[in-house]
């Protein structure tokens, strides 16, 4: 795209009399659609005159609390009252760069930009103050929404000051206040969506509407990967309110109603004849060996420390698995669409609105610019809504049959042909100094590449996930850390920590498994690896064994890991780093009638700087349920190439009586805000499967633990 | 398709559907009170759930003629301006995270202190353990229910 002048775009703004706009370009902001080097702003606001704060939400809510915690960061750098505060949000758009939603880092990448937002507002607008009262910039101070001169007693509310402030420069490089001027970042504020999600008013996805608009469910190929053939839909003519039944793609045939009730109920009586395709004699076992016979392939390296072959000692191994999960948001998927002829509109619930754009314009043949996409509210995302398939459906149908029309999925739909978390192998080995501790640790992983599964390229065979999510941060003195990629016929998505909960699951384990056989307690174990400070690079990150080693010991001390439980109460400990954030988790159990009963769960994390400690705290307790679910009895299952679950009774989620105690905590810091939607959750599996060793000395090597 | 007369929300209205179109469309579709929301018709997450004649309903797998002549109430109709001592509870505690389970979390709640206006710790964790949450609101739940009991005692 091409760059808007900063001085253009903000006397549009002044012009349109919206009042102060003040938008943001960064060198280095990479354009979405052609990953070249661009200017693109990163962040707006709009000061009304009546002193009412926009601010723009460029990131997706998914639960995750961005249209809140993204807001207070500008806010404070602005010094403006909360509480005039709105939020808009953001389609898809060539102003924000990459909006896509994932990987922890709507925080962490918007950090910066909005804060600098924030603080060049400030800054106009003390200058538009004091040029008026013709007194240095410098006797000038902000408050709330106002400009005060101390010295003068005079003071001016930012609507006022938003005129004269509109004609000034902006500044390249404002000041960014110290942390220990934050008035919002750092408190817990409630959040501004909590009243419209008490009172049914929240419109996600599923609420949007218009006038004439139809309903359209579906019909694919039980089997995976299966087509449609033909289509016969002569009973479902029969049912009130059908509209049309049209082939979407080459793997559906979607029926189109007056209702939902009616497309469901046309859908049911729908007959279509189906290539069942390559998959049709698929088993889970069979894509379990696929990996299995991967093993063996060389990989690549992730790390690589020493000469791990040439190590001699008592050695351990070990083989971990885990199963494919399904996302399973409580909103299944759906996306209006209206395909106009020259244009398109759709209101999506999505993680990736230009992903939405781009996927639907080549979909329906138009210019991506002529796709508008609008983002809804998500009833959950999880990494389902960074995939674009529910969009593009929505697109064709409409274009199909001539009319707005909302493609839904039951939540059968959703369980029986989505995509889903890669399946993984680990192996594990190591070689015992004579203190007990790992000489020598290798892991090789083996899980099909979600990237490369879709198509995009895979650098030097490193899924990109994997530089997040796959760290081995104990500083061992010979290392190799691989990953090998085998094929998978099941379709893969990016799920909750993507790699990392697999990697944490196999690592946080044998590493427990190492700490029995050395004879030690398994958080001094870690705590004496951890012993130096060192930093571990690892890709874009480098990490640092102090603060790995200051969450366990928080950890530690919370759950009062030096303290002897009462009979009958076991417990475990993991510790694992993702998406710049460092978490510690020890989970308390007791044994019931042969299978763990979860009794308490601390958790510990190093943020950097937390934004809203409310949110945070309802981060942890999401990312630990979830995680905890996944590991009891998360398991997607093929049998004759047909996904076997099919809602919640066969792919159960905790609930609320099965939840128990969780504790989260923070280690206080002013270190630039990494993840939090997602480093909870790999500690959960390990942690608790490490509680079990503790309690029945059966080491569970294999997820889910209540396998049944 | 035939005609039923159904009490919402304190109003009647006369509608043309088929009788075994499950309550939860007709809410949503043919009433347009979409606060009421689907997740998986099956009776099995409570994302659904509504009031018919006070008892806490999962109206996905309830059909319409089964509501027609009853009292329905759904999360529009709870109260005025969100006053139900559930609903400022549910504010107090911060409660919803994606918030799309939270009607049903909500009148199923108000269902329980309808009737148990002191709710036990278990009487809770049994009345709202048929409502799934995905994102794990689970505790805060639980202290706006206890919440919610004890600003309903101060107040009688």
């Amino acid at each position: 795209m091409s760059p808007i002048s900063r001085r253009q775009f903000l006397v549009g703004g002044a012009v349109a009399g919206t009042g102060l706009v003040v938008a943001f370009y960064w060198p280095n902001g990479r354009s979405h659609e052609t990953g070249e080097h661009e200017f693109a702003p990163n962040a707006y606001l709009r000061i009304a005159p009546d002193g009412k704060v926009t601010i723009v939400v460029a990131r997706s809510e998914m639960g995750q609390g961005v249209r809140t915690s993204l807001p207070m960061i500008l806010a404070d750098e602005l010094d403006a009252n909360w509480s005039d505060i709105a939020i808009q949000q953001a389609g898809a758009s060539t102003l924000f760069g990459d909006q896509s939603t994932g990987g922890s880092a709507s925080v962490r990448t918007t950090w910066d930009p909005m804060r600098q937002a924030g603080a060049a507002a400030r800054e106009m607008l003390i200058a538009a103050a004091a040029q008026r009262w013709s007194v240095p910039v410098a006797e000038c101070t902000t408050d709330k929404g106002f400009v005060l001169h101390p010295a003068s007693r005079r003071r001016e509310s930012y609507g006022e000051l938003v005129e004269r402030a509109a004609k000034l420069p902006i500044p390249k490089e404002p000041k960014l206040k110290d942390s220990s001027q934050y008035k919002l970042i750092g408190t817990p504020i409630p959040r501004l969506d909590t009243p419209s999600k008490t009172n049914g008013t929240a419109e996600y996805g599923i609420d949007f509407r218009v006038p004439g608009m139809k309903y359209a469910f579906l019909a694919r190929c039980p089997v995976i990967g299966g087509k449609a053939v033909s289509f016969d839909d002569q009973e479902s003519r029969k049912v009130p309110g059908v509209v049309n039944a049209v082939k979407v793609g080459d793997y559906a045939v979607a029926m189109a109603a007056d209702s939902v009730f009616g497309a469901i109920e046309g859908r049911k009586a729908l007959k279509v004849s189906w290539d069942e395709g390559p998959n049709k004699a698929l088993e889970t076992e069979a894509v379990f060996d696929v990996l299995r016979k991967a093993a063996n392939d060389k990989g690549v390296s992730l790390q690589t420390v020493g000469d791990v072959s040439k190590v001699k000692g008592r050695r351990l191994e070990a083989i971990y698995e885990t199963p494919m999960l399904a996302h399973a948001p409580m909103e299944p998927e759906n996306c209006f669409a209206h395909f106009l002829g020259s244009t398109c509109e759709i209101w999506a619930p999505t993680q990736v609105p230009q992903d939405v754009r781009d996927s639907v314009a080549t979909a329906v043949g138009l210019k991506p610019e002529d796709v508008h996409v609008n983002v809804t509210l998500m009833g959950g995302g999880f990494g389902r809504r960074l995939e674009h398939d529910y969009a593009v459906e929505a697109a064709l149908v409409s274009k199909a049959i001539n009319a707005p029309v909302k493609v839904m999925w039951t939540r059968e739909d959703d369980m029986r042909f989505s995509v889903y978390r890669p399946p993984s192998v680990h192996q594990l080995s190591a070689v015992l100094d004579g203190h007990g501790s790992p000489a020598a640790y290798t892991h090789r992983l083996i899980s099909p590449t979600i990237s490369g599964q879709k198509g995009y390229p895979i650098e030097g065979g490193v899924d990109p996930d994997l530089k997040d999510e796959a760290a081995f941060l104990y500083p061992v003195p010979n290392l190799s850390n691989k990953y090998i990629a085998p094929q998978c016929a099941v379709p893969l998505g990016w799920l909750r920590s993507v790699y990392a909960a697999q990697v944490a699951f196999a690592n946080e384990s044998f590493i427990d498994e190492l700490a029995h056989a050395a004879g030690k307690d398994p958080l001094e174990y870690r705590l004496r690896l951890l012993a130096e400070d060192k930093e571990i690079s690892y890709f874009d990150t480098k990490w640092q064994t102090a603060r790995l080693r200051g969450v366990l010991k928080l950890v530690a001390e919370k759950s009062e890991w030096d303290k002897p439980l009462p009979a009958g109460r076991f417990r475990g400990v993991a510790a694992y780093g993702c998406f710049g954030t460092y978490a510690a988790e020890v989970v308390e159990i007791t044994i019931k009638d042969g299978d763990p009963n979860v009794e308490r769960i601390v958790v510990a994390v190093d943020c950097g700087q937390v934004i809203n400690p409310n949110i945070l705290d309802q981060q942890l307790h999401s990312a630990v349920i979830f995680g905890l679910s996944a590991a009891l009895r998360g398991q997607i299952t093929i049998e004759h190439g047909q996904v076997q679950q099919a809602n919640f009774n066969t792919y159960p989620i905790l609930r609320n009586n099965e939840v128990p105690a969780i504790e989260g905590y923070f280690v206080p810091s002013h270190e630039a805000p990494t993840g939090i939607g997602e480093p909870p959750v790999p500690p959960i599996a390990p942690a608790l499967c490490n509680a079990i060793f503790v309690a029945t000395k059966k080491r569970i090597r294999k997820l889910p633990i209540l396998n049944a | 398709m035939s005609e039923i007369i159904l009490s919402i929300n304190g109003s009647e209205r006369k509608l043309k559907v088929a009788p075994e179109t499950p309550l939860l469309w007709v809410i949503r579709d043919t009433l347009e009170l979409t606060g009421t929301k689907y997740g998986c018709g099956a009776g099995i997450c409570g994302s659904c759930t509504v009031h018919v004649d006070g008892e806490s309903t999962r109206s996905c797998i309830t059909p319409v003629s089964a509501a027609a002549g009853k009292a329905i109430t759904t999360i529009e109709g709870l109260s005025h301006e969100a006053s139900h001592p559930v609903q400022q509870a549910w504010i107090a505690e911060d409660v919803p995270q994606c918030g799309y389970c939270q009607s049903g979390q909500i009148m199923q709640a108000a269902a329980l202190l309808a009737k148990t206006p002191h709710p036990s710790e278990q009487q809770i964790l049994q009345a709202m353990s048929g409502n799934l949450c995905r994102c794990g609101t689970y505790h805060r739940i639980r202290r706006a229910v206890a919440r919610a009991a004890s600003a309903t005692g101060s107040a009688q």
